[in-house]
């Protein structure tokens, strides 16, 4: 309706009647709108989306329709209507100019309903809010106070550095007002402001002080969140807030103290919400500083010990307590105080208080362990916590308290958790009490009993690494080889269902040691016999032929009981029947060892027992400080995960084997110089990918490495590596267990698999960054060489791509080619790939170009 | 500093949000239902503290509805709870026994509650009382608007809009409700 301004008479005559018809013909052509209430109705009303979505596009036009002929009497109920509908999650931005024109309104009605449009649709983002500033400025300077108010709390929500520029000086003004309503409110505000621009922080420093003395508790506890943001911004301001000590002590003394006040009462205790923000800013205050530190024990040490503890708000406050005691140079008697309470926490009836108390334990326990691990017992009886949430704290803050002293009751304790825990818990679980078996173990027979019951605790859910440094274990401690392979094949008579890492390491040791197996002596307490020959290779055929075992664990399998035809001597017949039925296996890998092996039976058996020797032990350099305690100083920085140490001297042990086994080294891949591709077919690759047009693409010619052997090598997690040349019992194995073996959980995609080449994308994230690092394995399944291997691949371009060199250029069949890739993603956006593959075979050029879009989403969060 | 809070119904729908940080609006809304999922699945014997990328989510049911708050790593969780519980107290003496149709159809009051509870992701005020008053002497402010607006109409203040007789009755308030 469009407003013109004529006096209006109550009194009825013919003009005001022929004026009020002209009206009513005018609204019927633009009728009143919907009322906000009956809008929320009809689209709670709609049964189906599409019903929601045809109500809300309806009123969204309409909305637009008025928007454009500026009716300024409905613009507030119209916003209102928005930001509703923009709450659903549909598109309101196109009312982001009209909350402006309500915020410049004279009516308090308009503003509050423009300036919460404007926290909810604008944000810095949008070149719309710098508009808003000169709003804003005038209602600072408004005379009332919750004009004032609702400026202030828009400036505090959406405040942007030019804004907080602009109005840092309003602000300040405010901060002096004698209106405690707008005071409290300027005062957070200036500590947004801060946040965002901190060098504005000198303009407040003078109205900050006179904060404290104030009664108001609004001013008090924003006056309180603003030096505590100003103290940790930086290094002066925090001396110079050095002596307001006395007067927060005094503060909080007084909280404590004084009687019950209704208005600031929280079941009991007084103001917990100052409380708390007192105790933080104590902290910063009182952190590296003795003196500081000195001033509050006192108070610490009353609020640790008045507060009342049946409720969750005076766990609030014993929590900060702790926090500040364990962060400040406290007494050693407080300290104690402190992780008593966190003690109690633990017994708590409140699952959130024990969650937060073992939290904090985790957080505390390298500043003190003696006091942590009294509360050990319990920490433990949380493994049985029905909350998944606390078991895994539980189960950490565990194995951070495994020392020397008590590594036989936490094991016993952590091992039953790992019998019974979850799935997703298992695969950390056994890596931990593998590493810490490793640093702690009083003997070997301890150590390698422990591994053992790791394997049949998690079965399929132990990694790889546990695999070789238990096989790496039992090779080393020679006295207690007979021991463990007649364990093991106990273990292995019994339930075998998802427990292939246990299979593999059992048949290795029996494959090794089966002469010792068969006179082992009878252990007094385990109470088994050894088993006969014909025992053994039951066992073994049974599996053979079971259908739940994998290719891998048959591939041990079958070259264990090869092994075993030179260390048993009735049963060789019936093993070589077995070795020979493989060679018509459906399975490629196993028919190529049946056939391989039948070999050793036939014209070249007398090769077989030089050929099939046991394996040199082999020898890990250990990390040093096994005698630390955990929790030293020295070892805080460490964290329990795999070191790199043990890794190299992994490899390095297999590249002892290769020397020792094959006589001479095999020759490392003999890369091809490249030519360097087309750039025309290169943009080609670009264009098809979707809105790209100069994406990051690098290629970059392979050079000759001798870490390549490494790498390859070590891909194997079987410490069997033979002569690659005759390529006549390792090769593939090692080729086909799974890459990367001591990386942990790392997610593995196919990005391509077809005509025998088959490449796999290991994905690893850098931990704290947005890198993902891709190990790229090409293996070649055909029976002809790949030459003139080249891979290359662009993403779009809001990543960033490193390419390192390849391993190689040449595949013969059965090899791979291994290369880094690096994926920088500043956005955390969804990952595509565009590959493409060149290399020639039998002489024929070969081109595959190809998206990978099965990167999983979850390796950004 | 709180980031943002969410309060959302148990079928998963939003029924307010503030944010305190400022992010692109398709981000926000990836994190709202990212987060609207992994809260509804879990138990209710859990606890009520999520690790969710480099923040901690609190979380906390009342009748049907979820109060959600993320906090930084330094912010203490239990005290986060507490903030929850004194904003529902809000609600519930504000509208007497607040249930969600009322914080549906009200959803304006309800973010002017909390904005006087909270600024910039910080507590400003701890006293209910203070609150209550603030949010009911500014809801007059916009009744006595609302009746000057209405005496307007009927021609007993010097009016500024134009009015007809159809709309003599109507009262300002009503633009808004």
């Amino acid at each position: 309706m469009n407003a013109s301004e004529h006096g209006f008479n109550p009194a009825f005559n013919m003009a005001t009647i022929k004026q009020a018809v002209n009206e009513a013909i005018e609204r019927v052509r633009m009728p009143t709108p919907m009322r906000l209430r009956d809008l929320i109705r009809q689209i709670r009303a709609a049964r189906t989306a599409a019903e929601e979505r045809s109500v809300v596009n309806k009123e969204c036009a309409y909305i637009r329709s008025t928007f454009r002929e500026e009716d300024s009497v409905w613009r507030c109920r119209n916003i209102a209507k928005l930001l509703y509908i923009h709450m659903l999650g549909y598109p309101a931005h196109f009312g982001q100019l009209e909350c402006l024109k309500l915020i410049a309104s004279s009516r308090f009605t308009d503003k509050r309903i423009g300036y919460l449009g404007a926290m909810l649709l604008l944000d810095e983002r949008q070149d719309v809010h710098l508009l808003i500033t000169n709003c804003l400025k005038n209602d600072l300077n408004s005379t009332t106070q919750f004009v004032v108010g609702l400026a202030l709390c828009t400036l505090g929500a959406i405040a942007s550095p030019e804004m907080a520029r602009d109005l840092a000086g309003e602000v300040e003004r405010l901060m002096k007002s004698p209106n405690a309503y707008i005071r409290k409110k300027a005062a957070l505000c200036a500590f947004r402001i801060i946040k965002r621009v901190p060098e504005l922080m000198e303009i407040f420093l003078p109205a900050t002080r006179s904060l404290l003395s104030e009664k108001n508790h609004g001013v008090l506890i924003t006056g309180v969140t603003l030096i505590t943001e100003m103290c940790e911004n930086s290094p002066d301001t925090l001396n110079h807030f050095k002596k307001i000590v006395p007067n927060l002590v005094r503060i909080l003394k007084n909280l404590i103290l004084a009687g019950y006040s209704p208005d600031h009462d929280v079941s009991g205790v007084s103001d917990p919400f100052l409380q708390v923000k007192i105790l933080k800013l104590l902290r910063v205050l009182g952190r590296n500083d003795a003196d500081a530190s000195e001033a509050m024990n006192d108070i610490l040490a009353q609020v640790a010990t008045n507060t009342e503890t049946s409720k969750n708000v005076g766990n609030t406050i014993l929590y900060e307590t702790v926090l500040s005691i364990m962060d400040i140079k406290s007494e050693g008697g407080l300290r104690v105080l402190a992780v008593n309470i966190l003690g109690r926490f633990l017994l708590n009836n409140d699952k959130n208080i024990r969650y937060v108390a073992l939290n904090t334990l985790l957080r505390t326990v390298h500043v003190d362990t003696s006091a942590v691990q009294r509360h050990r017992s319990t920490i433990l009886e949380c493994l049985k916590d029905p909350d998944i949430s606390i078991r895994r704290r539980a189960m950490e803050l565990s194995f951070a308290l495994v020392n020397s002293q008590n590594i036989r009751t936490m094991m016993k304790e952590l091992i039953t958790f790992l019998e019974k825990a979850d799935p997703e818990f298992k695969a950390h679980c056994s890596s931990s009490i593998v590493m810490a078996a490793e640093r702690f173990a009083p003997n070997k027979r301890w150590h390698l009993d422990t591994l053992l019951k790791v394997l049949v605790g998690a079965g399929n859910y132990v990694r790889d690494d546990v695999i070789s440094s238990t096989i790496q274990l039992i090779s080393e401690s020679t006295n207690q080889q007979s021991y463990m392979t007649l364990q093991l094949y106990k273990a292995l008579s019994e339930d075998l269902m998802d427990k292939q890492p246990l299979i593999q390491v059992a048949v290795w040791a029996i494959g090794e040691y089966g002469d010792q197996l068969l006179q082992a002596s009878i252990d007094d307490d385990s109470g088994i016999t050894p088993p006969t020959e014909e025992q053994v290779i039951e066992l073994y055929q049974k599996l053979l032929w079971s259908p739940q075992n994998t290719t891998v664990t048959k591939q041990y399998a079958l070259m264990s009981l090869t092994k075993l035809s030179t260390r048993f001597t009735v049963t060789t017949n019936k093993i070589q029947q077995i070795v020979s039925s493989f060679c018509s296996s459906l399975h490629i890998e196993l028919q190529q060892r049946g056939v391989e092996f039948s070999q050793f039976f036939g014209k070249y058996s007398h090769l077989r027992p030089s050929l099939l020797e046991r394996m040199p032990p082999m020898e890990v350099v250990r990390q040093t400080g096994e005698t630390h305690t955990n929790g030293d100083i020295e070892n805080d920085s460490k964290t329990p995960e795999e070191s790199p140490q043990h890794v190299n001297s992994d490899s390095n042990a297999l590249l002892d084997l290769l020397v020792d086994f094959g006589g001479t080294a095999p020759a490392p891949p003999q890369p091809a110089p490249t030519t360097t591709s087309n750039k025309v077919d290169l943009l080609d690759l670009f264009n098809e990918m979707d809105n790209i047009d100069t994406p990051a693409l690098q290629t970059l010619p392979p050079t000759d490495t001798n870490l390549g052997l490494i790498v390859e090598n070590n891909n194997g997690s079987l410490p069997i590596v033979i002569n690659q040349n005759s390529n006549f019992i390792g090769g593939d194995l090692l080729s086909n267990t799974k890459t990367g073996v001591n990386e942990k959980d790392v997610p593995t995609i196919t990005a391509y698999d077809k005509d025998g080449l088959k490449m796999c994308f290991s994905l690893e994230k850098v931990p704290d960054s947005n890198t993902l690092t891709i190990n790229m394995v090409a293996t070649n399944l055909t029976l002809s060489a790949m030459t003139d291997f080249l891979f290359q691949a662009a993403v779009p371009k809001t990543f960033q791509l490193q390419m390192m060199s390849p391993s190689g250029t040449v595949m013969g069949p059965n090899g791979q080619i291994t290369q880094v890739l690096r994926v920088t993603n500043p956005n955390r956006s969804t990952l595509k790939m565009r590959i493409r593959l060149s290399y020639t075979v039998d002489g024929n050029p070969v081109q595959i170009q190809t998206e990978v879009n099965n990167f999983p989403t979850e390796i950004w969060d | 500093m709180m980031q943002f809070m969410l309060l959302f119904s148990r079928q998963g729908k939003l029924r307010l949000q503030k944010w305190y940080v400022a992010h692109p609006d398709k981000l926000k809304k990836k994190i709202t239902r990212e987060l609207i999922t992994t809260i509804l699945a879990r138990k209710p014997k859990m606890c009520s503290f999520l690790e969710w990328r480099d923040l901690k989510i609190v979380y906390k049911r009342y009748a049907s509805l979820y109060f959600c708050c993320a906090i930084e790593q330094e912010d203490n969780e239990l005290l986060t709870l507490e903030v929850i519980h004194r904003y529902v107290e809000l609600l519930d003496k504000y509208f007497g026994s607040v249930c969600e149709l009322d914080i549906i159809f009200n959803f304006e009051k309800a973010y002017f509650i909390l904005d006087e509870l909270l600024l910039g992701g910080e507590i400003q005020e701890t006293s209910k009382k203070t609150i209550l008053k603030a949010i009911a002497a500014q809801d007059l402010l916009q009744e006595d608007e609302a009746v000057e607006g209405a005496l307007r109409d009927i021609g007993l203040l010097r009016k500024h809009r134009k009015v007809s007789l159809t709309t003599m009755a109507l009262d300002n308030h009503n633009r808004l409700t």
